[in-house]
């Protein structure tokens, strides 16, 4: 039964080609110093097929010999490191491509886990899993814009018409905004962004999406002022101004420039503010985030990033009375009698967070108002 | 006969010179061309692929192809034939010479389908050379290939510190330049006629 049946499917096949081989291709082999045949002999075909998968099967199992004869181990980790990482290829681990950083993060016990600058965190915890390194903390990083000084609220030296581009506008005399420190708003960053990860908000500031923002640094080293930089995305507080002018200069200029007044250096319960050079300035080694500075600046000159903050709760249950809160409270928002249940006046509480890290009893929440939720938001959605 | 062989290597080294008189294998050159040190690492790896590709695609159109009349398939053999040596040779090296490997591994990978390194058995076939003759045309092919390696990258280098208008930068003025250095070589055309 199968005999006949290959019988049959041989006889078919080979009539095939032989009516292909004959009728259907009269030339072949045109051009490239091969004669041109008239009629393509029979034997020709079949000994093209023969060549060719002899050739074939004698490199495949040269190869073959080759690979099991000269096998390199290879650690399985560094293939299962490899597929971890993204891929991209792009340098930041400082290893040339991924693979090396993949080779060296398995071979070498001094390189970190945590080098991967687009895989972030999870990234690196799933490396550390690999490797059996201990995953340091990550503190992810992103691209924070160190100006607030758009176009309604910052003064225009001339009206410069050229080239709509921060590089080209750069040129004009130091671009065409009176602050010297500030952004231009030609979106030279968001045209250098390979994430799409900045938009120009209607003020013509830079907006960074922190969903899509990798801090790759391109954004950084597009910008002809250096207005962008890489920042800790948790220590969400920012002196969002890079003018050294003095105080009096900054207020002629801009109106929520930085004028280095020193009410957050005193605001600041950890003394985590300096001014320098004109220049309020935050040690995010410091900073705790609480976000004092940022109500007390009387120019608005510091940036929350932080779009809802929690208003601290006394669970009355575990509150022993203990008044640690209401001391530590710097808005005075906590009353209550000694050894009594303290309360939190939410109209006066800012959120920071001091009085909750503090309470030896954990009995302080942070949780968000519902009001509080919304009216922040709108603020959120309009641009800042 | 080795007047001959002479003329051929003197002629693919220079007056034929792949890149900048027949302008193939382009890809490469303009890759590797921005450093010295891998347009050296280039040079040797393509010239010793260039040598044992032509010697063996020799072998098999002398004595398999011409015999069965298989002339219409020189390029799918040859490439066949390149790519399975390259792979062979890729492996033997990781294992034997890591060192080399490492130094030159990530350029065999970019030898296997490079046009010049089919265009030598290819005119090989072409002419019908003799063993001798394909080895002469190899071995100038390649170090024709390396020199115009090793110009372009130590022009390229200097580059570097030129102060070379912004739209130009990079890969146009390479452009330009190549065109400059393939003008030069004309120069040579007319010295031996083949």
């Amino acid at each position: 039964m199968y005999e006949q049946l290959s019988g049959l499917l041989i006889q078919i096949l080979s009539r095939a080609v032989h009516i292909f081989a004959n009728k259907l291709v009269p030339l072949v082999g045109v051009g490239g110093s091969v004669e041109t045949l008239e009629k393509v002999p029979w034997e020709y075909v079949v000994f093209g097929l023969v060549v060719l998968a002899a050739l074939g099967v004698v490199f495949g199992v040269a190869l073959a010999i080759v690979a099991a004869r000269f096998v390199v181990k290879t650690d399985p980790k560094v293939d299962l490191v490899r597929e971890t990482l993204p891929g991209a290829n792009c340098g930041a681990c400082g290893f040339a491509g991924c693979m090396g950083y993949a080779e060296n993060v398995v071979g070498n016990p001094d390189v970190a886990v945590n080098l991967c600058a687009p895989g972030k965190a999870a990234v690196a915890e799933k490396i550390a899993d690999i490797t059996g390194k201990k995953a340091e903390k990550v503190e992810p990083k992103i691209a924070r814009v160190f100006c607030q000084g758009g176009k309604s609220l910052s003064q225009r030296k001339f009206i410069y018409t050229g080239v709509q581009d921060c590089t080209a506008a750069v040129l004009a005399a130091g671009g065409d905004k009176s602050c010297e420190y500030g952004c231009l708003g030609y979106a030279t960053c968001m045209r250098a962004c390979p994430f799409d990860a900045i938009t120009m908000s209607a003020d013509n500031l830079p907006i960074i999406s922190k969903e899509k923002c990798t801090a790759c640094g391109k954004c950084v080293a597009a910008c002809p002022k250096q207005v962008i930089e890489l920042a800790v995305e948790s220590k969400a507080v920012v002196i969002s101004c890079h003018s050294r002018d003095k105080g009096i200069d900054v207020k002629k200029k801009c109106q929520v420039g930085c004028i280095a007044c020193g009410i957050c250096v005193r605001t600041c319960p950890v003394e985590a503010i300096k001014i320098d050079n004109n220049l309020a300035r935050i040690d995010h080694s410091k900073c705790i985030v609480c976000g004092l500075c940022v109500k007390k600046c009387p120019t608005k000159a510091i940036y929350d990033y932080i779009p809802v903050r929690l208003k601290a709760q006394i669970d009355p249950a575990k509150c022993a009375g203990i008044d640690v809160c209401a001391k530590v409270c710097p808005v005075n928002a906590i009353s209550g009698d000694p050894n009594a249940v303290h309360v939190v006046d939410q109209s006066k509480c800012i959120g920071c967070g001091m009085c909750a890290a503090r309470c030896p009893k954990k009995a302080i929440d942070m949780i968000a108002a519902a009001q509080q939720v919304t009216g922040k938001q709108a603020t959120v959605s309009a641009g800042a | 006969m080795w007047e001959h062989v002479l003329t051929i290597f003197i002629a693919s080294a220079l007056i034929n010179n792949f890149v900048f008189s027949r302008y193939l294998g382009l890809c490469i050159f303009f890759g590797v061309t921005k450093k010295m040190e891998t347009s050296i690492g280039m040079s040797f790896t393509f010239t010793a692929v260039m040598l044992i590709g032509a010697a063996l695609n020799w072998v098999i159109y002398e004595y398999v192809m011409i015999p069965f009349h298989l002339g219409f398939l020189k390029i799918v053999i040859f490439i066949g034939v390149v790519a399975a040596f390259v792979q062979a040779a890729d492996t033997i090296m990781k294992k034997v010479t890591p060192a080399l490997y490492y130094k030159l591994g990530i350029y065999l990978a970019l030898i296997v389908t490079n046009c010049i390194i089919l265009a030598v058995p290819l005119i090989n076939a072409e002419e019908h050379y003799s063993l001798f003759e394909s080895m002469a045309l190899a071995l100038g092919s390649g170090l024709g290939f390396s020199l115009a390696l090793i110009i372009m990258a130590s022009i390229r280098e200097k580059l570097e510190l030129a102060d070379v208008p912004k739209s130009f930068q990079g890969l146009p003025i390479s452009f330009v330049l190549t065109g400059l250095i393939a003008l030069a070589f004309l120069g040579f055309s007319g010295m031996i006629t083949l």
